[in-house]
């Protein structure tokens, strides 16, 4: 049974819609495979994976609130990515605008103004944009792979989070858990949906996507930045800076990361803690292949990935589905979207034995 | 002749007496009618484009075999059928009467067929000895020794020893050629091995041919220049479209009558070379250029002097790799030099050697690179969106976002007005052929009405009419003021429409040359070197050398590749043992052993 | 035992997982595939290499289960990647998430136990040398690691097979036209990295800290991927680097103990920031880089 692929003429629009069901279908058949082979009751956890997210407005509301960070994330993200710039330091970014969106409730826990929470927003985008930035000046003037300097970026952030938590910032009324104070109420950000955790951050995901849209799809430095990714000696010919490309890049997922990072602590959670990211930065990866690399495609794949989340926590208390399937889930979701994106460049012909 | 063999999908037709006898020179076998190799009706298609169609070939021992036609004709995809990289959809393939199934290099390998690609397929990271070992079994030691056995019998000596990248082109082919031969072939492809040489060197390659056709080696020849295919071959397989349009003698038959089955009419008449009559400012002037080649197996630039004034067209000729590539770059400002060093490129008067390239295009400069997929155009993007890519400035954008209806606009004027054959704006650039591709990029770049044009192989994979009216444009271009700087590694299309003429070697520029009044054997003696008056080769300084043995040369052409020498004797030893002699092959290659002494 | 000497005695041990991880990546980036998803490889073969040695106490058995693991989770890798072209990338994170997501959920009930290490060799005479005694004191697995190294410089150097992958990794397309069948080299390198990164996970959890916890590989899978820009894809460099790397962490034990008041997370860091750092130093020499790296890394083949 050999194959070869050829060629198509130009992108199948078909087949860019239908590569991510195709892949979550395969993802859904395999996982499925998979922990049946573990001993665990496979057709109930995915079908709690599946149908749950949907089932109650409470629980929609709560894939709404994961939608929110993932879809902020996976649209910088995907910016970078169509620039071939690959930023993987996501989850250090959002960590870092966590840290320092708390860094104002934490160290004036008195402060009383009602828009608080709009500096730490703020600062939040700062800090991640900061944070990114490193791993473009290293790309730019050092000449090192961005993905390992983002990658040990974010294990760094990891660590100076664990510090700040034992350290300096633990709550001392908090029974000696790693985590800091409740943050007071002007340091919250405003709820969206009543009677949910809802909350403005979704709107600041929607915001990005009508952003990304305008920027990647119309103007001019998005056209660029895609003529960085897709041909790079085209780019130097036409006189773009591929440089720039890269500070835009990092410099746009850092800050959308980072705004994630501070709409998480700000919102559903109200301090800063440990967990503060369930794997958003590497989820958001996914995102924004699963969306095409498209403003709109996106919208729909964080969507997607966080009722997986959602799903996935079902599971975990009505199947005993362990919280690493997950991650699962997603890696054979994204390997399979890889293999479906394939036929949008290619079609297939089969060529038995070539022995002729 | 009998030209217009079968052409059509009919296979099996049964086609008798076309292939000339093997004439005087080749000493032919017992059973020479017997052809070596035999297609009928061999098909193959990519997609939608059929790239061969009912190709008839016969072959017999002991001949030079040209394949003729023009780019894009259909023989490289022929010949990769002959050496097994691809598979035919249709047809049959013969060797020494038997049918055979080609599936792979290393099946034609074994029946004895080799073939020395135009892109050659060696590594550079690896040593002459390593590369060889690749394609040919022994232990490392004899295949050292036969290297220099071989090389001296058909005048192809190499340093066995030498990394890949550190040797001029003239010598990897020389490589190329003798891994060939140690596989004792008894055919030999060789596909457009002239392109890559200077006239000299040539006249080299063309000994050493003989002397293995003398040795029972057929040899098919693939290449679009008559000159040569009449000087050297005895037969002629001539394609067009994908089709055989003729078989011929091309000892008798004249170049009228061959490049009517090659192009399907008649040579479009050579242009009135009257040169530019006004005397122009000076546009572009480079003035002590130097240049340190980051990448160790490239040459360093040095010293490059040159002045070009509108209205004038100036050619620089040179083969490749000495360079011409690393010397567009710091024209177009794909490359930028140190600021204090950005004096050595004026353009239009400015100082503009550290300038980016959209600098530059805003002073007026525009560029048709080499390659046009990934560099001149973006193939994954549609026609419009290429427009997009350099024409920026003619009103494309309004207020940093894309005005898709002017790039549409645009992109139909360019499609309209250079002939480019495509379903319209909206194709993707990827899916065009190479000559309309090369046409949308020249338009492109001649719309933007630049005062300086740099264009590097301007008819590179072109079709004849393509090539001639992209000629005809820039002639046109010149003639309304505009300075144009070529970059061609064809020395005939330089002189048709250059004016002066620079030879790039190794990384130094000659001194200008008046086209009227030099000679293609001049700007071939600068081609390898020779016309400069320090002509021994300048390597690297040990400082910048890879820390590789003997790396430190460039591509310059090792002193005894150097010598202009036509005059050399043929290097044929009739009276030595035969190269298969040599050593045992390991079994796998003895099949073809058995040929005249 | 003196500081000097505890971080000499301990630094092979250390170093071991990261070199053979480094050396698979580096098979494979060599034959032009960059494959991301080490630090999964790693954490599945740590996994399956402690469950099969807690359940046959064998570490022999457990070495082999671990590469077959790490080689099985290759393979996930090399199908997108050599049969369908795809960004290498994105599919060598998606492997990543996979293999890891899947270590921790079939060690989810070894979680905690340990197990007994491997014996050192005490080889007579040599181990009781000062200084250079604790040094010689190995187990088996760390010769074996080293071996491998030297075994793999000269199979680079003087063989067709080290030739041949060299070749793919240079130009692909070329290497196709004299014969070599290109997919088929390459997804016996991704293979056989897969292998060796699982046998590098297989060490640290059955030998070098002879426990399972989810996460403990802790980016050294990483780190291995970013030890082959170090050695700037020479065999010895790359070996050498993560002999280096060994003594840094086992640096910060001694720092730690030594009670010097400097908070853990810094010293857990150190590695990342050293990565960092040496990235810095060997990647702005561009004449290093790019005479020694592989030409068409990372790049699909298109035939």
């Amino acid at each position: 049974m050999r194959f070869e692929l050829i060629r198509r003429d130009r992108a199948s629009l078909e087949m860019a819609l239908m590569a991510p069901v195709l892949a979550l279908l395969a993802a859904g058949l395999v996982s499925w495979a998979l922990f049946a082979a573990m001993g665990v009751p496979a057709g109930r956890a995915l079908w709690t994976i599946a149908a749950t997210p949907f089932s109650t407005w409470y629980d929609f509301s709560e894939v709404l609130v994961k939608t929110a960070p993932l879809l902020l994330i996976a649209q910088g993200l995907a910016i970078g990515f169509r620039a071939r710039v690959f930023n993987i330091g996501a989850e250090g970014q959002l960590l870092i605008g966590a840290i320092c969106a708390s860094a104002i409730p934490v160290l004036l826990p008195s402060a009383g103004s009602p828009l608080l929470w709009v500096a730490m927003m703020a600062l939040g985008m700062v800090g991640g944009a900061a944070w990114a930035a490193i791993a473009a000046f290293w790309r730019t003037r050092l000449n090192a792979n961005e993905i390992l300097v983002t990658l040990m970026l974010s294990l760094i952030a990891a660590q100076i989070l664990t510090y700040l938590l034992l350290g300096p910032w633990k709550d001392p009324m908090g029974m000696n858990f790693p985590q800091t104070r409740m943050f007071q109420p002007g340091a919250l950000l405003p709820g969206l949906l009543p009677g949910t955790r809802v909350n403005l951050s979704l709107l600041f995901g929607v915001a990005a996507t009508i952003a990304a849209y305008v920027f990647m799809q119309r103007s001019v430095t998005g056209f660029r930045l895609i003529v960085t990714g897709t041909a790079p000696r085209a780019a130097g010919y036409a006189g773009v800076s591929a440089a720039r490309g890269v500070w835009l890049s990092l410099l746009i997922s850092g800050a959308a990361a980072g705004l994630a990072g501070a709409a998480e602590v700000a919102g559903p959670l109200g301090q800063l803690q440990r967990s503060i990211s369930q794997g958003y930065g590497f989820a958001a990866i996914i995102v924004a292949y699963l969306g095409g690399l498209h403003p709109v495609g996106i919208a729909v794949s964080s969507l997607v990935m966080s009722a997986i989340y959602i799903g996935g926590d079902n599971a975990m208390v009505f199947a005993d589905l362990p919280q690493s399937a997950v991650l699962v889930v997603q890696g054979l979701l994204l390997t399979f979207y890889l293999i479906a994106a394939t036929f949008v460049r290619y079609r297939i012909a089969w060529t038995g034995t070539a022995r002729a | 002749m009998t030209p217009g063999a079968t052409s059509g999908p009919a296979s099996g037709q049964p086609e008798a007496g076309h292939p000339e006898p093997p004439r005087q020179g080749s000493q032919p076998e017992p059973g020479c009618d017997v052809p070596l190799l035999r297609l009928r009706g061999v098909s193959k298609s990519y997609g939608a484009v059929q790239a061969n169609r009912g190709v008839d070939l016969t072959v017999m021992p002991g001949s030079i075999h040209a394949i003729l036609g023009e780019n894009g004709a259909g023989k490289s995809t022929l010949m990769k059928m002959i050496y097994g990289v691809e598979a035919p959809d249709a047809g049959q393939i013969e060797w020494n009467g038997a049918p055979v199934a080609l599936t792979s290099p290393s099946e034609a390998g074994r029946l004895g067929i080799g073939m020395v690609f135009q892109h050659f397929s060696l590594f550079d990271t690896l040593t002459v000895l390593e590369n060889v070992a690749l394609v040919v079994p022994g232990s490392p030691r004899r295949l050292a020794a036969r290297i220099a056995t071989l090389g001296r019998d058909y005048g192809l000596q190499v340093d066995a020893t030498e990394y890949v990248g550190a040797l001029s082109v003239g010598e990897r082919q020389r490589v190329e050629i003798l891994r060939c031969l140690m596989q004792d072939p008894r055919l030999l492809i060789l596909d457009e091995p002239t392109a890559v040489l200077p006239p000299q060197m040539v006249t080299r390659l063309f000994s050493t041919l003989r002397v293995l056709r003398d040795r029972g080696v057929s040899i098919l020849f693939i290449s679009h220049k008559l000159d040569e295919i009449r000087e050297l071959c005895d037969a002629a397989t001539v394609l067009r479209d994908g089709q055989v349009t003729g078989h011929a003698d091309p000892r008798d038959t004249d170049t009228r009558s061959l490049t009517r089955m090659m192009i399907g009419r008649d040579l479009p008449p050579a242009l009135p070379a009257e040169p530019g009559g006004a005397e122009g400012a000076v546009q572009l002037q480079l003035s002590q250029l130097d240049w340190t080649n980051p990448d160790p197996y490239a040459p360093d630039l040095r010293g490059i002097d040159l002045k070009l004034r509108g209205h004038e067209i100036v050619g620089i000729a040179g083969i490749s790799g000495n360079g011409q590539s690393e010397l567009c770059a710091l024209i177009s400002g794909e490359t930028r030099l140190p600021t204090r060093a950005a004096g050595a490129i004026a353009l239009r008067g400015q100082s503009v050697g550290a300038m980016g390239a959209a600098g530059r295009r805003a002073l007026g400069l525009a560029y048709v690179p080499e390659e046009r997929l990934g560099h001149g155009a973006v193939p994954e993007m549609t026609l419009w969106q290429n427009a997009l890519l350099t024409a920026q400035s003619r009103g494309l954008t309004r207020r940093g976002m894309v005005d898709r209806r002017a790039a549409l606009r645009f992109a139909q004027d360019c499609i309209a007005g250079f002939d480019v054959r495509t379903a319209g704006p909206e194709a993707e650039a990827g899916s065009l052929s190479g000559g309309n591709l090369q046409k949308f990029v020249v338009g492109r770049e001649i719309m933007l009405a630049p005062s300086v044009l740099l264009v590097e192989q301007p008819t590179w994979g072109v079709d004849v009419a393509a090539a001639a009216e992209i000629r005809r444009r820039l002639i046109e271009m010149r003639n309304a003021g505009c300075a144009i700087l070529v970059i061609s590694e064809e020395l005939d299309e330089l002189f048709e429409i250059c004016d002066r003429l620079h030879v790039l070697h190794d990384g130094r520029l000659s001194p200008s040359l008046v086209t009227a009044r030099t000679t293609p054997e001049e700007v071939g003696e600068w081609m390898i070197g020779a016309g400069r008056p320090d002509a021994a080769p300048a390597g690297k300084g040990g400082g910048t050398g890879p820390a590789r043995p003997g790396s430190s040369g460039t591509n310059a052409d090792r002193p005894d590749t150097a010598r202009p020498d036509s005059a050399r004797p043929a290097p044929s030893h009739p009276d030595r043992s035969d190269p298969a002699a040599e050593g045992p092959g390991a079994g796998a290659a003895s099949e073809g052993s058995d040929h005249a002494v | 035992m003196s500081p000097l000497e505890f971080i000499l005695a301990g630094t092979l041990a250390a170093a071991t997982p990261l070199m053979l991880a480094a050396l698979g990546e580096l098979v494979v980036e060599r034959s032009g595939v960059l494959n991301l998803g080490v630090e999964g490889m790693m954490a599945l073969g740590a996994a399956v290499a402690f469950i099969v040695a807690y359940q046959t106490g064998g570490h022999g058995l457990a070495f082999v289960a671990g590469a077959g693991a790490g080689m099985a989770a290759a393979l996930v890798f090399a199908v997108p990647v050599l049969g369908f072209r795809a960004n290498q990338v994105a599919a060598g994170l998606a492997l990543g998430i996979l293999a890891g997501g899947l270590s921790a959920m079939v060690g989810r009930p070894y979680e905690s136990l340990t197990i007994r290490s491997l014996p050192k060799l005490d080889i007579p005479v040599l181990s009781d040398l000062p200084y250079v005694g604790g040094v010689l004191t190995q187990d088996i697995a760390v010769w074996a690691t080293l071996a491998m190294a030297v075994a793999m410089a000269w199979v680079f150097r003087s063989t067709r097979l080290g030739w041949r992958i060299r070749a793919v990794g240079e130009n692909p397309h070329a290497a196709r036209a004299i014969g070599t069948p290109v997919l088929r080299l390459r997804l016996a390198c991704i293979a056989f990295g897969g292998a060796l990164a699982g046998m590098g996970g297989a060490y640290a959890a059955t030998v070098y800290t002879p426990l399972w916890a989810d996460g403990m590989i802790a980016g050294r899978g990483w780190i291995a991927v970013a030890l082959v820009v170090f050695g700037t894809w020479r065999t010895g460099r790359v070996a050498l680097g993560a002999i280096l790397f060994g003594a840094l962490s086992i640096g910060e034990l001694v720092v730690q103990a030594t009670g010097v008041r400097i908070p853990s997370q810094a010293l857990a860091a150190l590695p990342y920031v050293a990565t960092i750092i040496v990235l810095a130093v060997i990647s702005s020499n561009r004449m290093l880089t790019r005479r020694h790296s592989v030409a068409s890394l990372g790049e699909p083949f298109d035939p």
